[in-house]
């Protein structure tokens, strides 16, 4: 889970990590209020689940009221696209309003969960500014690498050598310790998968500060967070999944137009990789989940049905658990309770496969059945495109 | 032989008395798997699906010899429950719960470092759907009739696409010696390489099917390792040709996060060191056929 620049900067400034003075707006107004106390030139900055605002023109240095208020109009309510946001852009309905910073040097800070160490790996680098893949590419000998041993966490000597290896003054490294440390300490006691502070600047005053700040969370832990599922913001996500998610389905949107509702993560991407290869487009990922009962089926249709941009839909299901006839049930009376009309092919396999298919054989409904699953994705593809 | 497991292997339930647990527990025991107990904290002492149940794994372990476990335990306590089994001298432990904290389980691996390798427990998961050796035993949530007994490993992180992999098999007449589940998550017990190297000492195995996914670097290392030590045949599928990056395709293991994590970059990674790819997910059953009857024309 992604947060905002803003709550980021919140959650890290009480682990010691120092940020810039600032605060939040959702108007023109409360954008001027807040640079009238903080004073002197201002940043506003759209607060959107992305990385490269400021290439997008999502981040404004202004010097007076008027350039504020004309930033803030300029942004609010505005989709803002930058390269990670996709084509479809991000809305933007709050600003940080922070205020400016005079940068004497720019430092990469990163701390993520190594899977290859099966630890947490801290990444720096003195060429901060540019995203870490652009560091590893152009300037990769200035990338330090420090992991921490789980056992006993990250120790000063580690931030120490962090530190003198990024080639700061030492009166400096004094004051980049407890940034560091206090990054280490948010990712470990908040069940962060990625802390990243870039760039982290030095001041011409020679100070330390968190310019800007990402946070991602492990969803698997926000059982144990309720503080960190409460800064979702769900207007950075993409509705179709808000919706999905919302119902306990696991849902990815994509691109294309054809639906498809699988059960198991690994053949739920399988099938979209068939559906691929036989000349089709997916819409989206969904994984229906172990117990597929009705309910859950008629759930999975109505969220594969709010894409208005789906033309068939793929059904495959290998039953382990759960029973091919309990499913096939689900799919009719999901087809009927919708009024589906739009092609539907269905593949089943596992228990009860025989009776599930006789339960859509005897129907009555227009549904296509398949045996294989590159016969699902064959007869998916040439049902999208006669559609089409 | 197989690996890891068979028709002797004596097995626990942990969370037996749950509604999942019971539920596979019998489902096992119906298989023909060796299930001698299970462990549920405060209900030791009662007896379940004719099974004693105990209140700590060193007691059941000390009671009725236990060599094997089987994790049910919801997520925020499943850690806990794995390292018990690693401290009572459990030698194998399959966990299927989905959703632990992947800091919980960084603790898990550190901990388990605490003993020798020799002695240490094998864990497998979490969030697999564990381990069957066909016509032996089962330590899993997998539909056992699926598979036929048989002289193909394999390995995986999907269960479901692990079951459309035997299901192909099975139609081709050809068996399974044991399916190995790894797991979906980020951190996990053992992984693709782990695996192999069980595989490769089998003498019931004589090629392996490694079904991959994007996200993490365990497909690459295995076949890496497969060049180097490899002397079995190692066929491979890696789902996800069409994730974007940085999106999490269900597990929470599958999200595109670095170079070499893509699906194509992993199969490129993959025919270098010499695997055959399966070049669709419908084709892994036919793929392992092919290489099978090279490797009988050869004999």
């Amino acid at each position: 889970m992604d947060i905002h620049e803003y709550q980021a900067k919140e959650l890290l400034s009480k682990f010691g990590v120092p940020i810039p003075r600032g605060g939040l707006a959702y108007s023109p107004e409360q954008a001027t209020y807040r640079a009238s106390e903080l004073g002197g030139t201002v940043v506003v900055k759209a607060q959107i689940h992305s990385g490269a605002r400021g290439k997008a023109g999502g981040i404004k240095v202004c010097r007076n009221e008027k350039e504020i208020e004309d930033a803030a109009e300029a942004l609010l309510g505005r989709k803002l696209v930058t390269h990670q946001t996709g084509p479809s852009g991000k809305l933007v309905s709050r600003l940080y309003i922070e205020e400016a910073t005079n940068i004497d040097k720019e430092i990469y800070l990163g701390f993520v969960m190594d899977r290859a160490s099966e630890r947490i790996m801290v990444v720096a680098s003195a060429a901060g500014g540019m995203d870490i893949e652009e560091i590893s590419q152009k300037q990769p000998d200035t990338i330090i690498r420090v992991s921490v041993d789980p056992a006993v966490g990250m120790q000063q000597f580690q931030a120490r050598e962090i530190a003198f290896g990024l080639g700061v003054d030492p009166e400096i490294v004094n004051k980049l310790i407890p940034a560091i440390m206090g990054c280490y300490r948010a990712f470990r006691d908040l069940d962060a998968m990625m802390v990243e502070i870039n760039p982290l600047v030095i001041t011409k005053e020679k100070q330390v500060v968190a310019l800007d700040a990402k946070m991602s969370f492990d969803e698997n832990a926000l059982f144990r967070r309720p503080h960190i599922s409460e800064l979702r913001d769900k207007s950075q996500e993409d509705p179709r999944e808000t919706y999905a998610n919302d119902r306990g389905l696991s849902y990815v949107g994509l691109d294309g137009d054809i639906g498809c509702i699988v059960n198991g993560a690994g053949l739920a991407m399988a099938t979209l990789d068939m559906i691929k290869l036989a000349g089709g487009e997916p819409a989206n990922f969904l994984d229906i989940g172990g117990g597929a009962s009705p309910e859950r089926t008629a759930k999975s249709f109505k969220a594969v049905l709010r894409d208005k941009n789906v033309k068939a839909i793929l059904v495959n299901v290998f039953a382990g658990i759960n029973r091919c006839d309990w499913v096939a049930k689900g799919v009719v009376d999901a087809v009927k309770e919708l009024k589906i009309t739009m092609p539907i092919v269905v593949r089943l396999e596992g228990t009860n496969v025989d009776e599930g298919k006789r339960i859509i054989q005897t129907s009555g409904l227009t549904v296509i059945s398949a045996d294989t699953l590159a016969e699902a994705a064959k007869k998916a593809v040439e049902a999208a495109k006669k559609a089409a | 032989m197989a690996i890891f497991i068979n028709e002797k292997t004596p097995i626990l339930i942990q969370g037996f008395t749950g509604r999942i647990g019971t539920f596979h527990a019998q489902e096992m025991i119906d298989y023909g798997s060796n299930v001698v107990g299970g462990v549920t904290p405060g209900k030791g002492g009662t007896s379940h699906l004719g099974r004693p149940v105990f209140n700590t794994v060193k007691g059941a372990v000390d009671e009725t010899r236990a060599e094997a476990s089987i994790v049910f335990v919801p997520p925020p306590f499943a850690a806990d429950a794995i390292m018990e089994a690693a401290d009572a001298g459990i030698k194998y432990c399959v966990c299927i719960t989905d959703g632990i904290p992947a800091q919980d389980m960084i603790r898990v691996k550190r901990y388990m470092r605490r003993y020798k390798k020799e002695g240490r427990m094998i864990l497998t998961g979490p969030n697999c759907a564990g381990t069957i050796s066909p016509g032996k035993a089962m330590l899993g949530i997998m539909p056992g009739h699926i598979y036929l007994p048989g002289r193909i490993g394999i390995v995986g992180r999907s269960g479901t696409l692990g079951y459309e992999a035997a299901a192909q098999l099975k139609s081709l007449g050809l068996g399974v010696s044991t399916s190995v589940g790894i797991g979906g998550d980020p951190i996990n017990g053992s992984s693709h390489r782990d695996v192999l190297e069980h595989f490769e000492n089998d003498p019931e195995t004589d090629a392996v099917l490694m079904i991959g996914e994007i996200g993490g670097p365990q497909e690459a290392e295995a076949g890496l390792w497969s060049k180097e030590h490899g002397k079995k045949p190692l066929i491979a599928y890696v789902a996800g040709l069409s994730a974007p990056k940085g999106r999490r395709m269900g597990h929470a293991g599958a999200i595109v996060s670095a170079f070499g994590e893509s699906a194509a970059e992993k199969v490129e990674i993959l025919k270098g060191c010499g695997v055959t790819i399966a070049p669709t997910p419908s084709e892994m059953g036919a793929t392992v056929a092919q290489v099978i009857s090279k490797l009988k024309k050869v004999a």
